[in-house]
């Protein structure tokens, strides 16, 4: 699932010749080092309810969720056990 | 007392911390009028100095023409000073709507509506004409007006990556089933000064059958040949679905903003925008003073051509000196040094030798990317250009800079 979100992320959020700049890993910080804005956050949270078929409630996709992949694989898999 | 010790030192701590973060905004007092040399007082309290502006949106020259500055005096004498409610209630004067219909003609749209501010005109116009069933694409560094405005509405939000039409179309083809699709950009960004490809995106916004919303502050007045905006520009004049924009910048410099385009979107502002129903009308002397700045950008290009030639003259000797700038057509021109304290030294350095400009890092600009702002004005003159030049020389040769490029320069310094 790792890959999966990070590759996303990678298509999603980073420019070509940004990708040079940032080295992106599962404990990469995304809203606190600005790759992804709070506004933009949206996609990728559609993304994983579309990918997972879960749903997060928008309480739960905060900013501390989803600032890592790891963080974000942790709440995707917590909603999967729920389902 | 409501206001307690506790939630003093509660505000007090994060102003302490927005300190030592390097991340508190100091305000410099201006002793003069805005011109291309202004005199400062800075730090507070300290001899008022006269330094080369380099960092104002007045982009004509117009905040302080005397034809402008008579032309509100004339509406003071003869309008008053405030009208003191809404448009609606009894905040309207013939002049409002002659300030409307001169926009619509000279942005060529079906109608305009005044708002206090561009920042109210974007927080009000998505939430009067969009719905639910609606999707906003917008690009990812729009202007934070715009950011506020998507927040309030209730159509579902995307983004695309900046300036990426690959992207957005492909945004574009997930959302077919929504009722309106709203692609979303600013005709010239503020922080990097590059143009949105407005005929790429009327084109993807007619194969898509989607409408197109353009903020054109930093363009209006003399982006496209006779200075209409970035769609002029583009050669999209009449394509744009909704132009936000201000009369605070190259139109004027005072305060204002507007919605123009489809009546129709036009008249859901003037019954919905709550900003437009909840705040003051804009004072008579600026809607005079507006008016006449439209006059004399409808009479002449002089003004927009004398600001092409100096953007020209101010790119080009950036690069010769050996600086890295972000490259495109506007007279925003970001010097970059990437580095947040190399940024703040350079500007500080900068005004030691009588240039005033400001360096931006994060969270303003991404991470990594702080830079020197500068911008052009038709009221600079080539020489004080050459003299600004020569002072980015010695500060850049100073910090070692000149002739290395984004990666030499994080070598040096880091991100």
């Amino acid at each position: 699932m790792e890959d999966v979100v990070l590759e996303y992320i990678r298509n999603e959020y980073l420019d070509e010749d940004d990708e040079e700049d940032v080295d992106l890993d599962v404990n990469t910080p995304l809203l606190s080092s600005g790759i992804v804005d709070s506004f933009s956050m949206v996609s990728l949270k559609r993304f994983l309810e579309k990918e997972y078929s879960i749903s997060l409630p928008d309480e739960e996709a905060s900013a501390e969720a989803f600032d890592t992949v790891a963080s974000i694989v942790a709440l995707v898999k917590r909603h999967q056990g729920n389902a | 007392m409501a206001y307690s010790s506790t939630i003093r030192e509660a505000h007090s701590t994060q102003l302490s911390a927005m300190r030592d973060q390097g991340l508190l905004k100091e305000e410099r007092y201006i002793h003069s009028p805005q011109s291309a040399n202004i005199t400062v007082e800075y730090p507070s309290g300290s001899e008022l100095k006269s330094v080369i502006n380099l960092c104002a949106n007045n982009y004509l020259g117009l905040s302080s023409h005397p034809d402008v500055i008579q032309a509100a005096h004339t509406a003071l004498d003869h309008r008053g000073y405030g009208l003191s409610s809404v448009r609606f209630i009894c905040g309207t004067q013939d002049i409002h709507r002659e300030l409307e219909g001169a926009l619509s003609r000279f942005l060529g749209t079906e109608d305009t509506i005044l708002f206090p501010s561009c920042m109210d005109a974007n927080a009000g116009v998505f939430e009067a004409f969009l719905e639910a069933e609606d999707v906003i694409i917008s690009d990812r560094l729009v202007h934070a007006s715009i950011v506020d405005g998507i927040r309030l509405c209730k159509a579902m939000t995307d983004t695309y990556k900046h300036a990426n039409m690959k992207h957005l179309e492909q945004k574009l083809d997930e959302h077919r089933d929504k009722r309106i699709r709203l692609i979303v950009t600013d005709g010239v960004f503020s922080m990097d000064g590059d143009l949105a490809p407005l005929d790429e995106i009327c084109a993807l916004a007619e194969r898509y059958d989607a409408m197109v919303f353009v903020d054109d502050s930093h363009s209006s007045g003399f982006m496209g040949k006779t200075g209409r905006g970035t769609h002029e520009h583009f050669g999209v004049v009449g394509k744009i679905d909704v132009i936000t924009t201000t009369l605070g910048k190259a139109l004027g410099g005072a305060a204002g903003g507007c919605v123009s385009g489809r009546k129709e979107v036009v008249e859901l502002c003037r019954q919905r925008a709550r900003p437009y129903l909840f705040s003051n009308t804009m004072a008579p002397p600026l809607v005079a003073g507006a008016l006449k700045v439209l006059e004399i950008l409808s009479g002449s290009t002089e003004r927009r051509d004398k600001l092409e030639a100096n953007t020209k003259f101010w790119r080009q000797g950036l690069t010769d000196a050996g600086l890295v700038i972000k490259k495109g057509d506007s007279p925003i021109v970001p010097v970059m040094l990437y580095n947040a304290k190399l940024s703040q030294d350079v500007a500080r350095d900068l005004y030691e030798e009588g240039i005033y400009v400001i360096g931006f890092f994060f969270p303003v600009v991404p991470n990594g990317q702080a830079r020197i702002r500068t911008q052009l004005s038709a009221d600079h003159d080539i020489p004080v250009l050459e003299k600004a030049l020569e002072a980015f020389k010695r500060v850049g040769d100073k910090y070692g800079i000149l002739g290395l490029d984004k990666k030499g320069i994080i070598e040096k310094y880091g991100m």
